[in-house]
């Protein structure tokens, strides 16, 4: 046996580079002078201790399993989409002209309205990916940096509309008008009701969840069961062969980068939609970055960055009841997701090799 | 506009370009050494907070710079050991280190000063202070003449107000920056360790047949790049600012980048790119809305014209460029 087993590589090395990049954080807080003990009950109370906690949690989990697709399908394409902030920015400009200007008789129901939604902040999202990712196809440009500045050229974009355009006049703050109750998404106070079971009524979670779930099956399927999934694939995997193949680099790029940038404008229905209600500044709140850390950490399989959406919901609102209850500010999150990523992407190979040398230095033990 | 305008925007623009210029030749080394590195962002950052950490507490700026560039080695370290050690992705790698600094100076900023994830303002000792070059119109001129020092120069002659606003009145690192370009040019291009870190750029597998190590040359690179991009970051919150403000690099990582492939990967091209950068910020800065014959450019456009410009050359709208081959990929030596 040359090789470890598959179990090994899909469970231990990603839980063994997890493990590392937890104590790290763990000594992160221990060395601002915290107690890293006590900061994980808080989190773990705060995140999961109430309905009120797991409505925060799974809040969170959505945008991060929208982004992680996003960045995972960019991924299998051998793209490396740092955009998913800027492109869910931009998607959330297109749910919010489709729930501010669609008129009201066309949206006589919250699912019209979420339709509706859907297809404007997808286009939109994908829209802000396509320039990137045609410079990419055609020009070369690396996608990488392009991408950051699209992030920036968004922010500026969105800073733009609503302190002039989009912003409601008689508001202090940069915002656009509140969208009209029709376009309101029950939560999931609303939804668990009727079975019978209380959950919190201020918690943010809506039934963009259930649409997020979906869409973790709807990727799986594209890639591992189309004929454009397939292509994808190879292209990722070897590009020069592909072109033998017949696959055209440039359509894949393009329509990878694309997809990519729909998904993350999808996770506006969640945040602008289901959440605020209204266009704001920052509705993403970093969940386009830590898309990056879900996709790896998910091993880039839809079912995986689901697990890791969780994770990273939990985290995410554990941090912000730490930064409540302690000195800890929110930040932590940051120094986590770099861990992260650094330990499950960049520095895979550190645990990756010891491993793999241990399981055949057992197995050629067991052969002789 | 008038020349003395002229000359105050080049002015700021030299003193904006010196963190990109930094930034972009340590890029440059990197890359021509076959590492990608997109955590030049990173590197600033965290040299930026621990270089103004450092001179707050000792109020000294000179003990600031040695541990704002220590900050940016080590990061420069684990970028190498992830890249050539164990052959990771290279770009995973630097944007993870950019989010580790993004958080951890925050965090760290908070632990030590408590005031929101930035360093209290420096004074005195604890900053860069401008150098006032010979014969340059300075403080003491304006109060021998009795007139503010911004009227005497109005009054000079062209010559004399290139000399002391452009070229004098700078702090250290910005004719330190200056002075690494013909430096750079000359390790790069004029001697035995350039050309072969050139060499293992486009190709280690030509270096190693030589007898040359690899691995020692391209982290001999990440300490260059690490020490060069720790003085951008020094320059920031030490010459530039005064104190560390979160996020202060606001992307200046990542226009270096795109400076570098615009010069080509050279360093005499990398001073005009980056000035280029600085000019344009410059202006942003001085001119927060532009009236066009009745069409305002709104403040937010100007804010965000370095990042287009920076798509618009990454777009090789300006002529194209070839990268070092060997970019981007980890060698793994021959048994």
């Amino acid at each position: 046996m040359d090789k470890m087993p598959k179990w090994a590589d899909i469970a231990l090395i990603p839980f063994l580079n997890l493990l590392i990049a937890f104590v790290l954080s763990g000594l992160v807080i221990f060395a601002i002078g915290e107690n890293p003990f006590k900061a994980l009950m808080t989190m773990i109370d705060g995140a999961f201790g109430s309905t009120y906690g797991w409505g925060y949690t799974l809040y969170y989990t959505t945008n991060f399993i929208f982004t992680g697709l996003a960045v995972s399908i960019a991924f299998k394409a051998a793209m490396f989409n740092i955009g998913g902030e800027g492109q869910a920015m931009i998607g959330g400009l297109g749910v919010g002209i489709a729930c501010l200007f669609i008129p009201a008789v066309l949206m006589p129901h919250w699912t019209i309205a979420l339709v509706f939604a859907m297809i404007a902040g997808a286009i939109f999202g994908a829209g802000w990916a396509l320039i990137p990712a045609y410079l990419q196809a055609k020009r070369g440009s690396h996608v990488v940096i392009t991408t950051i500045m699209f992030n920036f050229i968004a922010t500026a974009l969105m800073g733009y509309l609503l302190i002039g355009p989009l912003k409601l006049k008689s508001a202090q703050e940069s915002a656009s008008a509140s969208f009209p109750d029709v376009t309101n998404l029950p939560t999931l106070h609303e939804v668990l009701a009727p079975l019978g079971i209380s959950f919190s009524k201020s918690a943010p979670a809506n039934v963009s969840l259930f649409i997020a779930l979906a869409m973790c099956v709807v990727v799986y399927l594209l890639m591992n069961r189309s004929r454009l999934g397939y292509e994808i694939r190879a292209f990722g995997e070897s590009p020069t062969a592909s072109v033998y193949a017949g696959i055209s680099p440039t359509k894949i790029i393009i329509i990878a980068m694309m997809l990519s940038g729909a998904i993350s404008g999808l996770m506006a229905i969640n945040a602008t939609m289901g959440q605020h209600e209204r266009l704001i500044l920052n509705a993403v709140e970093g969940a386009g970055f830590i898309g990056i850390a879900v996709a790896l950490m998910g091993r880039n399989h839809p079912f995986g960055v689901l697990l890791a959406a969780l994770l990273f919901g939990f985290l995410y609102q554990g941090g912000s009841e730490l930064s409540l209850w302690s000195k800890i500010p929110r930040e932590l999150i940051v120094v986590i997701q770099g861990l992260v990523i650094l330990f499950t992407g960049a520095l895979d190979n550190m645990v990756r090799m010891p491993v793999e040398r241990m399981f055949i230095a057992a197995a050629k033990r067991k052969d002789a | 506009m008038d020349f003395l305008t002229i000359i105050q925007i080049a002015d700021s623009a030299l003193r904006l370009a010196t963190p990109l210029l930094f930034a972009c030749l340590a890029g440059l080394f990197s890359e021509r050494a076959g590492i990608f590195d997109i955590g030049l962002e990173g590197k600033i950052l965290a040299s930026a907070f621990m270089s103004a950490a450092i001179a707050f507490v000792t109020g000294s700026v000179w003990l600031g710079l040695l541990c704002g560039v220590f900050a940016s080695i080590s990061f420069s370290a684990v970028h190498g050991m992830a890249s050539i050690t164990f052959r990771g992705n290279q770009l995973i790698s630097g944007v993870a280190l950019n989010f580790l600094a993004s958080g951890i100076t925050v965090l760290a900023a908070q632990a030590w000063f408590g005031q929101g994830g930035r360093t209290p303002p420096l004074m005195g000792g604890g900053r860069f202070l401008p150098i006032e070059l010979p014969f340059a119109l300075g403080k003491s001129d304006a109060e021998a003449a009795g007139v503010p020092l911004r009227i005497l120069i109005e009054q000079a002659n062209p010559i004399q107000q290139v000399y002391s606003e452009f070229i004098s009145g700078h702090t250290v690192l910005v004719y330190v920056a200056l002075l690494m370009v013909p430096l750079s040019w000359f390790v790069l291009f004029r001697t035995r360790f350039g050309l072969r870190l050139r060499a293992v750029g486009e190709n280690p597998a030509a270096v190693d047949t030589a007898g040359v190590s690899v691995i020692k040359l391209r982290y001999a690179a990440m300490l260059i790049a690490g020490i060069l991009c720790g003085l951008s970051g020094v320059y920031l919150a030490t010459g530039l600012g005064a104190g560390f403000i979160k996020e202060m690099s606001a992307g200046r990582g990542y226009i270096a980048l795109a400076a570098l492939i615009f010069a080509k990967w050279r360093p005499v091209t990398a001073l005009g790119a980056t000035f280029l950068f600085g000019l344009l910020e410059a202006i942003a800065n001085r001119y927060q809305n532009i009236d066009l014959g009745g069409i305002v450019i709104p403040v937010q456009f100007m804010q965000a014209l370095p990042y287009i410009l920076t798509v618009v050359i990454l777009a090789g709208f300006v002529g194209s460029s070839v990268a070092p081959k060997a970019g981007g990929q980890p060698y793994v030596k021959e048994r």
